[in-house]
This record gives C-alpha cells, structure tokens and sequence, in this order.
C-alpha cells in the first residue's frame, strides 16, 4: 500500500521523471527505511517498568510469608500474575511524533542542500494562483544571475514540468497519485534524479493545496505561500496553518486588482495576525509589475561568493 | 485524499511496531495527543484511521484523541494565554509578538496491548 495514498492501484502510485521520458519510473519505496533504531531502548524499559517479564523479584515475599518454596519457580508465578492486574494488558508509552519519520527525512535533505549551497524553496498555493507562470518569469528573470533546478509537484500530469523545461530550467516532475502533498521522501527521490547544480535556486512547487502541504517539510530553507487577488482576502484566516509556518506570502495577479473586490490592506491585516513575522509581496507574474523585490529577495538570500 | 490518510498510516505503522517489539498480540487502545493548531482534523482522521487499521494489530483498537489546547507566550510581556482560534494576540498587552507553546501536536502517546 502507498503511503502518500493509502492506495494499491498503479494510476495512484509516485511517479518521479523528467520530460522526455517515456515510462515513468515508480517510486513506491518511500518511508520504509528508517525507525527501527529508535524505537528498542524504549520498549524495553516500560516493559522492564510494568514488571511483567521478569523472573528476579519474587524471592524475599515468598520467603516473608513463611512458606518453604523451591527456588526454581518463580518463572512460573511471573507468568501469571501481573502488578497492575490487567490480565496481560501492558500500556506502552510511545511518545512519538508522527511526522518524526518525514522531519528525519527532511533534516537529511536540508542538509544536502547546506552541504551544496542549494536555495531549496517549498512554494505553496491553492491551483490555479499562477505558481507555474510566476516560476517560469522567474526562471528567465534570474538567467545568467543564478543556476536555477525545479521539482514540480502535481496530482497528475508532465504539463508543468514541461512548461519550465521550455523556459530552460531542470525540472523533474513529481506525480503524487492521490496523493495531496510532496514529502520529504519524494523530494528526496525527485534530488537525485535532478541532481541540482552547487550553489543553485531550487524551487519545490508543491501540489496545489492550501491545507495539507503546511504538515510536511520537505527540507527547504524557506516557505513561500502564493496566492492571487482572485481569491478571497481572507484566505489567511481561512488556512491558518499554511499562513502560520510560511516565510513569504507572494499576492499575485495585482493586474486584475481593477476588476476585483480585493484589498491588499485587509490581506495583510489578516495575515499579520496568523503570523506577524511573514514578509508580502504583491506582484502581477504576468506583466512584471512587482517582480523586482523578488528577484532581490532571491539573490540575497542565495548569494553566491 | 487528504493528509489524514498518510497520518492514519503512519499511527499504525508505528503502533504495529511498537506492538511487535513488546510481542502483543494486539492492540487494545490507542492515545494520541492531535493539537487543536496542528492542521489535522480530528473527525477525518478517525474515518481515515478505521480504514488504514484493517488487517492490522490495532484493527479492534479504541482510539483515544486528546486535543490539546493551543497555548502561546507573549514575546513582549511573558503573558501565558490560550490563543483564540489560530490568532494569537497577548490579550494583556495586545501585541502579536507571540510564541506557540502547544496545540501543534501530532504524537502517539500510547498503547495498551495483550
């Protein structure tokens, strides 16, 4: 069963591949690899706690109680009686974060991409709030300046990765099946087969979701959640967590700002009360307007010596 | 699909584990501590959970959902408050300068297995 999807049909599996590639590989393999050294020590001092597999105690009762008793079987009372009277129920504290397994993975890219230098961005958004557009002006707008990789996330489809081929950035595309978000797993995956140049860009454009992608970090640098003023101004307070743990919110398609009921003010009152620490920008991808305090914010914080 | 789902998986995996290591033969309950804040639905993941613990060893198990309350600090004047919603304003000096303390938990606490 895939773990993203919950779902053994081959149409729902992780595809990970490049444009121009005919069979897309299957990468089902995610997640399995790792817990097991965690979790022993742990284990075996509750059970140790409970008192219930061990066979040392037992001697000074049973000699207090007068009774003449063989030392050899006390394995035998163990068996039967337990402390806490549950009739072999022992509780088991766990205490375990369930997204340790994708955080783990996450360290180990974001320390890849320390180790090369790379700028990773996790660019979230709802479909359709012009990620893909605003990455390919991007991509044209840092040519020259910046070695720029993309991993582009989606449901299903090669649409996007080969809209930023053509505009001459590596791209690998990462089809998730049902599945509603990238993880650590995928993006670990999808930078091996992309193999970023040192001390490049490289943009993660998760699957278009406001909800679900805000749980699983990926290992990026930064989080950066789009949207477009064709969206209702008060998606912050409606998607919280996505607003919460991101860095930058971009407001695109500020052209269509004359068309709509759309004021960036409230925006950013509401967004300064989900997160008072997150930068906005606003732009129009389609135009340019607005473009040049991105493309600033990108060399700034990838520069290169 | 919703994230839930890669949740509820990752709960029975790593209760299947835990039960494995202890020898259980199944698992009689489950607690989890799921924040108020942490962006996972409490009503989604229990259809998700029933659905991901068939043919596992907490298939029968009752699962215990603690929502934990989301508890922030403010930056400027130490206030300890219960945030409002996902807002977290410091309601003794109004100011947003504020750190989360709880209600982003998404953690197994424990099982209980025979």
């Amino acid at each position: 069963m895939c773990d993203t999807c919950g779902c053994g049909n081959p149409d729902n599996q992780v595809r990970i591949s490049k444009p121009g590639e005919e069979q897309p590989a299957h990468h089902h393999d995610h997640n399995h690899d790792h817990n097991h050294d965690h979790n022993h020590d742990h284990n075996h001092d509750h059970l140790h706690d409970n008192g219930h597999t061990h066979d040392h105690h037992n001697h000074d009762h049973l000699h207090d109680n007068g009774h003449t008793h063989d030392h050899h079987d006390h394995d035998h009372v163990h068996d039967h009686s337990h402390p806490d009277g549950l009739q072999g129920q022992r509780l088991i504290r766990v205490e375990m974060d369930i997204l340790e397994k994708n955080n783990l993975l996450a360290s180990r890219n974001s320390g890849y991409f320390d180790a090369k230098e790379i700028l990773a961005l996790n660019l979230m958004s709802s479909p359709g709030s012009g990620k893909t557009t605003l990455l390919e002006k991007t991509i044209l707008a840092l040519k020259d300046k910046r070695q720029v990789a993309v991993i582009e996330g989606d449901q299903q489809t090669m649409n996007d990765a080969l809209r930023i081929e053509s505009s001459g950035a590596p791209v690998v595309q990462v089809n998730t099946g049902n599945g509603c978000h990238l993880d650590a797993q995928m993006v670990m995956n999808a930078t091996r087969k992309l193999d970023p140049a040192e001390g490049s860009i490289l943009f993660i454009e998760n699957v278009g979701n406001l909800v679900c992608p805000s749980l699983f970090e990926l290992g990026e640098r930064f989080r950066i959640v789009i949207f477009s003023v064709t969206e209702g101004e008060d998606k912050p307070l409606k998607y919280p967590t996505m607003f919460q743990h991101a860095d930058l919110c971009i407001i695109n398609k500020t052209d269509l700002l004359p068309y709509v009921d759309f004021n960036v003010s409230k925006v950013r009152e509401y967004a300064f009360q989900v997160n008072s620490g997150l930068e906005l920008m606003e732009m129009s991808a389609k135009t340019g307007e607005g473009m040049e305090p991105w493309i600033r914010w990108l060399l700034d914080k990838q520069q290169i010596s | 699909m919703m994230h839930e789902m890669s949740i509820a998986l990752s709960i029975v995996d790593l209760a299947d584990e835990q039960a494995n290591l202890a020898h259980a033969a199944k698992i009689i309950e489950i607690e989890l501590d799921i924040g108020t804040m942490s962006g996972v639905e409490v009503e989604a993941l229990n259809f998700a959970l029933e659905i991901a613990a068939k043919d596992t060893l907490l298939e029968a198990a009752v699962v215990k959902i603690n929502r934990i309350e989301p508890v922030s600090e403010c930056l400027d004047c130490g206030e300890i408050f219960v945030s409002e919603g996902f807002i977290h304003q410091c309601p003794a000096c109004s100011e947003m300068n504020t750190r989360i303390l709880s209600g982003k938990e998404i953690q197994v606490k424990s099982i209980l297995v025979e």
